[in-house]
């Protein structure tokens, strides 16, 4: 088994009558990317700011690569690197300037750290920015360099808080190249986002937290499966076969069958299966189709589906 | 050693930083250096013309007052600077770097005395052209100088705390206003204490910026002839009175900013 480089164990804090964790476990093995997932509130730059070693647990415990946050804070703090949701960058400072002076603070030397920013500047396509005061960037130029700032020091483990939210498509795409690449060379990595999207494209394996504990966890694709399922959609040319269309999806259904207009949807499991014996019986029955097909959950109805059983839970337990 | 020196240095590189940004951001430059100017000039020919100082010059004894006023309103660059470094996240990833956790405090803190050194120097020119002199020795002057430079470095120790407790940059200007104001205005800064009514005169002689510019005076030689002895304790013993103030401050705050700046946390 690989090691895990973040162990998290009944993590809880709250502020005043908030509680923003209520025992959260986390594990990310060595070079892999968890997602985690959540809503406003749910309790992620919470997490973040614990294993970051800013905020202090009520209970529970952290270790980074072995290390107990809690025990050895500065030890952790030179292992890892940090980069929140606002971009942390000094708008009065060149890109360069911030990024050299992050190196001098992390002690890698005056000239080691110069030589070290200017290598980031080129990789984050800044080079030509470099020299110019942060104020004038545009919010992803910001995000990147917020992001070189993160590794400078070449982190072992990289936390990133909503690294995308606020940003264009296109920089988010752009954002998204570049943590791949720090993927691919091994980093092991923590993020939290609020976007399905981004946890599907980034992450191994993804984490679902709401009123700051785990509902779910799994990769994107288990996920899907876990939560409702496939579901087999039709469209019917003629109002006159919905009757009979109805039954037969009904047949191969493992919940109700729903009808909105022409077009019939029903919940299966085993989806190519059911859909490939419901539209012989369809085909059979001599019904004509418009549209025939199996439909996975997005993942964001996974999320809501996953977000609201939790509410109703609580609700029921209160 | 190897960590005390580590700390100087993060402290050393955390002050720079804030001297970039001097030469970034104009209206730093224009407090520091402009303001200063300004509110001599003025006092010296706003009020120098009408206020009467028995035996002596009023500007003589004003510039003095002057010095003691900009040096500790100085101390406000610490308290914006630390709540917008907050504000903006910057103080996040500093407490995520493995430096020293009193580096960025002390860092700010000593960037209020550069700043300093550079708002007393154009006052001292800008005194010297209205007619301002020192009558006493080198050494004198210079721990004259050494005296408003510790005892706005104390102050800034405080405004620190109040930067990293207060939710905007913005309210530090607040606060600094609703508290230096009246503390540098209700003492012996601008005009002597003895007119005052008595209430405000008690206030006035044991507040410490009246003991910084009455010692000051005494230093750079400045209270004219004929002057009769202060009756208050503090005035009579000036200097003592604002290195007790000093210490005191620096040993109550300093510990309290740091303890502080450890544990402030990302606005959750």
């Amino acid at each position: 088994m690989a090691l895990q480089m973040i162990s998290v164990r009944g993590l809880e804090k709250s502020y005043g009558d908030v509680r923003a964790l209520t025992g959260l476990d986390l594990d990310v093995a060595e070079g892999s990317v968890l997602g985690v997932l959540g809503p406003n509130g749910a309790g992620k730059t919470t997490a973040v700011s614990i294993m970051t070693t800013l905020l202090r647990a009520d209970a529970g415990s952290v270790s980074i690569a072995g290390i107990d946050v809690a025990e050895e804070p500065s030890r952790v703090r030179s292992i890892i690197g940090l980069s929140g949701q606002y971009a942390a960058v000094d708008e009065h400072l060149t890109g360069f300037e911030n990024l050299d002076l992050i190196g001098r603070l992390y002690h890698l030397g005056n000239k080691a750290a110069r030589v070290r920013a200017n290598e980031l500047l080129e990789r984050f396509h800044l080079t030509e920015a470099g020299s110019r005061p942060v104020g004038g960037y545009s919010g992803g130029m910001r995000r990147r360099l917020d992001l070189a700032g993160a590794l400078v020091a070449k982190p072992r483990v990289l936390f990133l808080d909503e690294p995308t939210t606020g940003l264009d498509p296109r920089s988010r795409n752009d954002l998204w190249d570049v943590i791949r690449e720090l993927v691919a060379n091994g980093t092991t990595l923590l993020l939290t986002t609020q976007y399905m999207e981004e946890a599907e494209q980034l992450a191994d394996e993804i984490v679902v937290i709401d009123s700051g504990r785990k509902i779910a966890q799994g990769t994107a694709e288990t996920l899907k499966t876990q939560t409702g399922g496939d579901r087999i959609e039709v469209r019917i040319d003629s109002e006159l076969d919905r009757e009979k269309t109805e039954r037969i999806l009904a047949s191969v259904a493992v919940g109700e069958v729903v009808v909105e207009g022409r077009v019939l949807s029903a919940p299966v499991s085993g989806g190519p299966r059911a859909l490939s014996i419901a539209l012989r019986n369809i085909d059979d029955a001599g019904i004509d189709l418009s549209d025939a097909g199996l439909r996975r959950p997005t993942l964001d109805e996974v999320f809501l589906s996953l977000t609201e059983a939790e509410t109703h839970q609580l609700k029921e337990a209160g | 050693m190897n960590r005390t020196r580590l700390a100087f240095a993060d402290g050393f590189n955390i002050a720079r930083r804030n001297m970039i940004k001097v030469r970034r951001v104009p209206e730093i430059l224009i407090s520091v250096l402009v303001t200063p100017v300004i509110l001599i000039v003025m006092f010296a020919y706003v009020f120098g013309g009408a206020i009467d100082i028995d035996g002596g010059s009023y500007r003589e004894f004003l510039v003095a007052g002057v010095f003691a006023m900009n040096v500790v309103f100085g101390a406000t660059f610490t308290g914006a600077g630390l709540a917008e470094d907050m504000q903006k996240g910057i103080i996040d990833r500093f407490r995520s770097l493995p430096m020293s956790r009193s580096a960025v405090v002390f860092g700010r803190t000593a960037s209020d005395v550069v700043y300093n050194v550079l708002t007393l120097a154009v006052m001292a020119g800008a005194g010297l052209l209205v007619g301002w002199r020192i009558n006493t020795s080198f050494f004198e002057a210079a721990a004259g100088f050494l005296l408003l430079l510790g005892f706005a470095y104390s102050i800034s120790w405080v405004m620190a705390l109040v930067g990293l407790m207060v939710p905007a940059p913005e309210a530090v200007n607040n606060a600094s206003i609703m508290v230096l104001f009246p503390l540098t205005f209700l003492a012996n800064t601008f005009v002597p204490a003895d007119t005052m009514p008595t209430a405000l005169r008690v206030f006035a002689e044991w507040n410490p910026v009246s003991a910084v510019a009455q010692a000051t005076r005494e230093l750079f030689g400045n209270i004219p002839a004929g002057t009769p002895e202060p009756t208050a304790w503090p005035l009579q013993n000036p200097v003592l009175y604002t290195v007790i103030w000093m210490v005191v401050l620096i040993a109550v705050f300093a510990p309290l900013a740091i303890a502080r700046y450890r544990k402030v946390a990302a606005r959750s």
